[in-house]
């Protein structure tokens, strides 16, 4: 595996830009995330993957003590950064995108139109599509979770077609429901909380995307694959009633 | 083992030290808004460096103890008294049982911290206590405390228990010497975290920085504004981030990026050229370029600047500003072992 570069985000964490565009970058952080959790580097806090970049939070303090520990090779001149640079460079060497854990795949049961996706029209109406035609491309696709952001749980989601994609609207939405499915330009989405918005919401899905109870407290994680399955008021309601 | 909220002060949280490992997940990280101060009163009270604690905030509260405890009040000077008394800060104090103590409007800082040993009893959310105001999870309840709430503490540490010792025996001391001394509603140790130490909270502060992952995409005059320019903190300022006014900063060319981590102290350009310094409540990424990084070390004085205060920025490396974290951590260290000689020989 190759990277673009590396480079501090303040005094605790490396950036590690790993592509130019997401779906070039997307294998390798994949990747290396997964080699990372299993194998977390000395000093090692969090990692957080971004749509390019991977940026790894590290205790600069866990790191010089072993830079000074006995028998330790290292020049003491090196700062606890330049450790952590050294040891990435090397090992992203050793990686190879292609022995990425197979992705999770999450289906997602959305109620498309209606009071659940009051803009299903209006998003079929700019792109030439009768509502059900939005439906079914908007079902047909696999989407990769780039990365969780913005919201706890919201997922950044690529591979969605262009022929449904819609500007964002013009005046957003004092509150949006949670579990909202939108689109906003080239990009589909679920709010995870109630929260203002200026996507177009075409449809809900009555599973709960940010559970903070649980570990890990969001249902998508960086990686998945999310599928989106078409189902009724009636299967929407005994879901939300837990039956 | 309880504290009951009298006035509940303008923005009264329970923060730690924050939320980490969930940020992959979109949790924000949360915790004290300035780490010195906070870390300060827990080390003199005897409590893990990451107990939780209250966060006061421009205007403090009233609150009541049931039971004696161990306390330590570290940041902005909020004026506070026991039993009317005023009770200096930065030092271990033993409040008895029943009596007030009050926060008055903050001078010098607009964040004051208050300890108990044992930390602040809530219920951990995803590994802490820290409350996260937008999604109205951790802490108490979720929220700012309000008049009527109640507050219990957890358990002492041994260190705590030597320092309260420490106290009382003093105590017996001066009153076996029949001597005045404060009132009798507290006993403030007689030593403190020495003065020379403390950061200077100022309301026009020197920050130092690093450069941003974007901050080549600026333009050259940009660059200089920010180095050589002073930013006004704007009203619209919080514990998610700083809005500062002053010279516009602009890249070469537009550019849409994509979204990627971002952190306390990332300096995010917005199109409009207002940068916003992102704090402890900031979401775990964002789509903006960010030009600068504050250091850690500097993030408390951020803190503490009042909307309406001032900050410029002076540019350091990655080796400096890692020299710099480490020389706090160790004094840090050097306080937290320095307290626990005191009350051991006492």
């Amino acid at each position: 595996m190759r990277y673009v570069g590396m480079m501090p985000l303040g005094d605790h964490a490396i950036m590690v830009k790993l592509g130019e565009r997401p779906e070039e970058a997307f294998p390798s952080i994949v990747t290396l995330l997964a080699y990372l959790d299993d194998h977390p580097l000395p000093g090692q806090v969090e990692i957080v993957p971004g749509y390019t970049t991977v940026v790894i939070y590290y205790d600069p303090a866990e790191i010089e003590a072993l830079l000074h520990s006995p028998g330790s090779y290292h020049t003491k001149s090196i700062c606890p950064y330049d450790y952590v640079s050294e040891q990435l460079h090397n090992l992203i060497q050793t990686l190879d995108a292609r022995d990425a854990p197979p992705a999770r795949e999450v289906e997602i049961p959305v109620c498309y139109g209606g009071e659940y996706g009051p803009d299903l029209d209006d998003v079929a109406r700019r792109n030439g599509l009768k509502s059900e035609e939005v439906i079914a491309i908007h079902c047909s696709a696999a989407y990769v979770v780039h990365m969780i952001g913005f919201a706890p749980g919201f997922p950044y989601l690529g591979g969605m077609d262009p022929r449904i994609a819609t500007p964002r609207k013009a005046v957003p939405r004092t509150s949006v429901a949670a579990g909202s499915v939108g689109i906003a330009g080239e990009q589909t989405g679920v709010y995870p909380i109630e929260t203002p918005g200026g996507w177009n919401v075409i449809g809900r899905t009555p599973l709960k995307l940010f559970r903070p109870e649980r570990d890990p407290p969001s249902l998508l994680r960086p990686g998945d694959i999310v599928r989106f399955k078409p189902i009724t008021e009636d299967v929407f309601a005994r879901w939300e009633a837990g039956t | 083992m309880m504290i009951t909220v009298h006035k509940p002060g303008l923005l009264t949280t329970v923060q730690d030290r924050g939320r980490t490992s969930y940020q992959r997940y979109g949790v924000v990280v949360g915790g004290a808004m300035d780490l010195f101060a906070y870390t300060c009163a827990n080390i003199l009270t005897g409590n893990d460096p990451s107990a939780a604690a209250l966060e006061m905030t421009v205007i403090g509260p009233k609150l009541s103890f049931e039971q004696d405890a161990l306390v330590a009040i570290c940041g902005a000077d909020m004026k506070p008294t026991i039993q009317g008394e005023p009770v200096p800060m930065w030092r271990p104090v033993y409040i008895k049982a029943g009596a007030m103590l009050e926060f008055q409007s903050a001078s010098h800082g607009i964040r004051a911290y208050l300890a108990v040993s044992g930390g602040i009893h809530v219920e951990q959310r995803m590994g802490s206590r820290s409350t996260y105001l937008r999604a109205g999870i951790g802490g108490y309840e979720g929220r700012a405390l309000a008049e009527g709430d109640q507050l219990t503490w957890g358990r002492s540490t041994s260190v705590s228990m030597a320092i309260r010792r420490s106290l009382l025996e003093w105590d017996g001391e001066l009153q076996h010497a029949d001597q005045d001394w404060s009132g009798g509603s507290y006993i403030a140790a007689r030593w403190s975290i020495s003065p020379w130490v403390l950061p200077r909270y100022e309301e026009h502060a020197q920050v130092r920085f690093l450069p941003g992952p974007h901050h080549g995409m600026f333009r050259e005059e940009s660059l200089t504004d920010l180095e050589h320019g002073t930013y006004q903190v704007g009203a619209q300022s919080d514990r998610m981030g700083y809005r500062l006014e002053g010279k516009r900063l602009m890249l070469r060319e537009r550019q849409e990026l994509y979204s990627e981590p971002v952190t306390a102290g990332s300096v995010q350009v917005p199109p409009d050229g207002r940068p916003i310094i992102l704090m402890a409540d900031r979401q775990t990424t964002g789509g903006y370029p960010v030009i600068a990084q504050i250091i850690s070390v500097d993030l408390p004085l951020v803190a503490q600047i009042p909307p309406g205060g001032r900050l410029s920025f002076v540019r350091v490396d990655i080796r400096e500003a890692q020299r710099l974290l480490l020389e706090e951590r160790r004094l840090l260290a050097a306080i937290s072992a320095s307290v626990r000689m005191r009350v051991q020989h006492a």
